[in-house]
């Protein structure tokens, strides 16, 4: 019986062993959930248009490994931007930091809106003053009063 | 006439931008690590696994760090350059075999040719991380202090050579 037990136990022993083994990516799902949102912010540098997160290439995979290092030392998300940024550049995240060389990038856009509302309403006013409100004479009055009759 | 002097001026400055943006080298990514220290690292020789290397070792000196491997193809376009390269002894030529198998990188070695005064072995790829290695092969000019000066990315060419590294190089080596 003991003999069984011991067997037993040394079986249980092995099926976690083997359970640790083959599920590496599932150890810690609060992990993995970061390591998604973060990947997701940055790009993968073989293939420029997809993410680190979605990509398959072999640099995205080891840099996904680093990530998940990074994460389980207890680096901050910021931290992580930070270990890829000072390797590959701004141009690994999706969204370019707000510094003087992106100001122009950042406001570009509304620079423009504002720059088309202004410009509508200078053209705008510049019309309204030169058409004139002519009034309609007395023959004119008849003549569009009897067609709108027509119209009828 | 004169109204349509100002969508002229803004089609050619568009133009312009056009010019200068499409004919860019979206795979150029401008390297955060030009200017600063090249990152430490400690890796065993391809060659001799028994021999270690540090970019520490080269303190003093103006050398050129090369990232290939075996499975790389462009490599094998820049390969007769870096050997021309290495033969007019301009500067250390020391090779970063990146994720690549021992094996490999010594029997390609063997056929195209060794220009390099050895290779260090970076089989995980960690260290090419840590030099921002996105695209096999890269080049960086290293100078006296341990500084990048320079990262080519893709195969070095012989326009690359003669009117950047190679003026670069001599000009670190008299500083």
């Amino acid at each position: 019986m003991k003999r069984l037990f011991a067997l037993l136990l040394a079986f249980a022993a092995c099926a976690t062993l083997a359970a640790k083994e083959a599920a590496p990516l599932a150890e810690d799902p609060e992990i993995e959930k970061r390591l998604i949102s973060i990947s997701e912010e940055l790009r993968c540098l073989v293939c420029q248009n997809e993410s680190l997160a979605g990509s398959r290439a072999d640099l995205a995979m080891d840099l996904r490994r680093e990530v998940r290092k990074l994460l389980k030392e207890g680096k901050t998300d910021a931290e992580v931007r930070e270990f890829m940024v000072s390797r590959y550049g701004d141009f690994v995240l999706y969204r370019p930091p707000v510094k003087p060389t992106t100001w122009l990038l950042w406001a570009g856009p509304f620079v423009f809106v504002i720059a088309g509302v202004a410009v509508l309403i200078v053209y705008l006013r510049r019309r309204g003053r030169e058409v004139k409100d002519v009034p309609l004479s007395d023959d004119e009055r008849r003549r569009a009063e009897a067609l709108l009759k027509e119209e009828n | 006439m004169k109204k349509f002097l100002l969508p002229l001026a803004l089609f050619v400055v568009l133009v312009g931008f056009l010019a200068v943006g499409l004919n860019r080298n979206p795979r150029e990514v401008p390297s955060p690590l030009v200017g600063k220290p090249a990152p430490a690292f400690r890796l065993t020789q391809l060659a001799e696994p028994g021999k270690e290397f540090s970019p520490a070792d080269m303190q003093g000196k103006v050398w050129v760090l090369n990232v290939w491997a075996s499975w790389c193809v462009s490599c094998r376009e820049e390969h007769p350059l870096l050997v021309e390269f290495a033969r007019a002894g301009v500067a250390p030529l020391i090779g970063l075999d990146y994720k690549d198998q021992r094996g490999d990188a010594l029997r390609w070695l063997k056929q195209f040719g060794n220009p390099y005064d050895f290779s260090a072995f970076d089989a995980d790829g960690r260290v090419g991380i840590d030099y921002g290695v996105y695209g096999v092969p890269e080049t960086y000019v290293i100078d006296k202090a341990g500084v990048i000066r320079h990262k080519h990315i893709g195969p070095v060419t012989v326009e690359a050579l003669e009117k950047t590294i190679i003026p670069l190089i001599n000009e670190l080596k008299r500083s």
